[in-house]
């Protein structure tokens, strides 16, 4: 397919108004500004549009848990903290189109009925904000945002809330916490934000890349929409593909497409002639796929036949050099420092499992080891308030089941010699 | 007792754990500040000025460098919370500083697709240059070395984050000695930035 989210990024300028509105941006919310709240969300539930944060929950359907007659205020909030190891595919979004990211908000508000629009993002995007500040203040110029949008009495403010560093507030009610002003930790649900979220008010919280699918729904129909890609798996996808390949970025396609495509079409395959060992699909929470398994569809409900995940679409390619005992520990070294602290079993379980993997990789590890890793990581999924828990367990379970080999080889023989090409020092250079 | 009968209780710092940093010198927001900080707390409902906690912060490190005990106890008083309040926030979130740190806080990307691409290596060269170790200052007060969890670059790994902000992108051993050099004479114009920022 052609790409539609990105069509432009690569263009000069493709950032501003001026040539957003040349390439038909806000017409969509021309269109949606003439229907009522509940034909939005009709028109969202018929396109198919699932979630694109991680979960894949069909968009239309969460807005239609917002209670209409509540005498309270509804908030959207915008999940724009995109910290999921493997991801990039936001910040490209909000950095070369983010008129069509604002015309989203503007419609899921209206759908929603909120007039207030908050963009969480996260801290390290300091230069991203920059942009989105002058874009917004373009489009509330020109009338897009702001009070009586277009003439029609539509009124939405959107604000942008920049947090300070925590992976955890990708969740959404740890993130609504985090726009409270407190530590992003996550709440008991239910209730779900729906009923209660920000200031205990019904909030709906989206991902960027499912509120800049939402005016090409109203824009070309939704019936259009519904023609892209599988069955249940509509629309354009933003995938992101780093690691080792010859060509690492954010490619757009439609859910039919495969991995092997996504990594040796679209990202050019591996360097140096090298044979790819395994693939994270779907950013570091997702179970690792071997390489025998990447002829599957990278959709929401192939990846889940295949075994993994769609996730976050972000594809973490490894060669055959990687040792997949090294890549559990480093990814386990992040859970262990982003984890929230809330609750016991991640909380404490992160740090064990870090502790045995990095003793297991030093070549200090025993075979009982292995078996009181598959442990720790039982106590932790499952059990937590938040899938943060379980997002602990696919790196170290999936690497055991499909590569116990390289675990054995660590206890065994010890830390294997690394490659001669990234012990010297020497990068794979496809910069 | 641990829940797990094979494994000791945790131990060491957690960032759920509250660590107040000393009390520091008297702190007070320059006029500017405190009209900035107004400026944000306009855009949450008059009742909910907490939300701008987080960027009262952000503005207490753009103007003292680091958060101090005293620091925290006038952001609570600005905003009108409970100074614990700001407290929690301020031991939680990474991305501020307790204590002084360089002018040059050199953020290195530390999670797997930067790893896959040789970060470990640049943090390595970075460290054997400025004769630091990671969490380290260097003795002139310049550079403070410091492992970052995933910056979601990781099309342009390894990547390098300056003071929080600036971005520098597509790393080896040898351009990162080279950027701490550019850094002495040039500054933060020295950093590439985001390459998305710039026209492709």
């Amino acid at each position: 397919m052609d790409p539609v989210l990105t069509k432009h990024i690569g263009e000069p300028n493709a950032q501003t108004l001026d040539f957003s509105l040349q390439h038909g941006a806000y017409a969509g919310l021309r269109k949606a500004l003439g229907m009522a709240p509940d034909e939005i969300i009709d028109w969202v539930k018929k396109s198919g549009l699932r979630g694109r944060g991680g979960a894949g929950f069909p968009t239309g359907m969460k807005w239609g848990f917002v209670p209409k007659d509540s005498p309270k205020a509804k908030y959207l909030c915008v999940n724009a903290d995109e910290s999921e190891p493997g991801t990039f595919k936001d910040h490209v979004l909000m950095e070369r189109n983010p008129h069509l990211f604002f015309e989203g908000c503007v419609i899921a508000c209206r759908a929603i009925r909120a007039k207030v629009c908050y963009i969480y993002i996260r801290g390290e995007f300091y230069h991203l904000q920059r942009v989105l500040e002058t874009e917004l203040a373009r489009a509330y110029e020109a009338g897009f945002v702001g009070a009586n949008i277009l003439g029609s009495g539509e009124h939405v403010d959107i604000y942008i809330h920049r947090g300070a560093g925590a992976y955890e507030a990708g969740e959404e009610t740890a993130l609504i916490e985090s726009l409270e002003g407190k530590r992003a930790q996550p709440r008991l649900k239910p209730p779900f934000p729906a009923v209660v979220g920000l200031y205990g008010c019904p909030t709906v919280v989206n991902n960027v890349e499912t509120l800049c699918n939402v005016p090409l729904i109203f824009d070309r129909g939704w019936e259009w929409y519904a023609g892209i890609g599988p069955d249940k798996n509509t629309g354009p996808k933003l995938y992101c593909v780093s690691g080792h390949v010859n060509r690492p970025g954010v490619y757009e396609a439609d859910m039919s497409v495969t991995l092997r495509q996504l990594i040796y079409d679209y990202a050019g395959g591996i360097p140096g002639g090298r044979q790819l060992k395994a693939v994270i699909p779907g950013g570091s929470s997702t179970n690792v796929l071997p390489a025998d398994k990447i002829d599957v569809a990278a959709s929401f409900d192939g990846l889940v036949q295949a075994g993994s995940m769609l996730g976050s679409a972000g594809i973490i390619v490894m060669d055959e050099t990687t040792s997949m005992v090294w890549v559990a520990k480093n990814l386990l070294h992040f859970y262990e420092h982003e984890s929230c602290g809330k609750c016991t079993p991640c909380r404490e379980g992160t740090d064990w499992l870090y502790k045995i993997l990095s003793k297991v990789e030093r070549g200090e590890g025993e075979l009982r080891d292995l078996g009181l890793l598959f442990s720790v990581a039982d106590n932790i999924g499952g059990k937590t308030l938040c899938p943060f828990g379980d997002a602990v367990v696919p790196p170290v379970a999936s690497t055991l089941q499909h590569f116990r080999e390289d675990y054995e080889t660590h206890v065994r023989v010890g830390r294997p010699p690394l490659p001669p090409w990234r012990a010297q020092e020497e990068l794979i250079g496809a910069h | 007792m641990s829940f797990h009968p094979q494994m000791p209780y945790g131990e060491g710092w957690h960032r759920s754990q509250r660590r107040v940093p000393p009390d520091g010198p008297p702190f007070a927001f320059t006029p500017e500040n405190l009209a900035r900080l107004e400026d944000i707390c306009s855009h949450y409902p008059p009742e909910q000025r907490k939300s701008a906690i987080i960027a009262a912060l952000y503005l207490v490190q753009e103007q003292q460098g680091y958060i101090t005990g005293n620091a925290m106890q006038h952001v609570a008083g600005v905003i009108g919370c409970a100074p614990a309040q700001v407290e929690d926030v301020v031991s939680y979130y990474v991305m501020f500083f307790t204590r002084p740190v360089g002018t040059y806080v050199v953020q290195v990307c530390r999670t797997l697709s930067c790893a896959l691409r040789g970060a470990e290596r640049v943090t390595e060269a970075l460290c054997r240059h400025l004769h630091v170790s990671p969490g380290e200052t260097t003795p002139d007060g310049m550079f403070t070395v410091v492992e970052f969890e995933c910056l979601g670059a990781c099309d342009r790994a390894p990547v390098i984050m300056v003071n929080n902000e600036h971005w520098h992108e597509c790393q080896d051993p040898d351009k990162v000695t080279e950027l701490v050099d550019a850094l002495r004479s040039d500054g933060v114009a020295a950093l590439s930035g985001c390459h998305l920022v710039k026209e492709r």
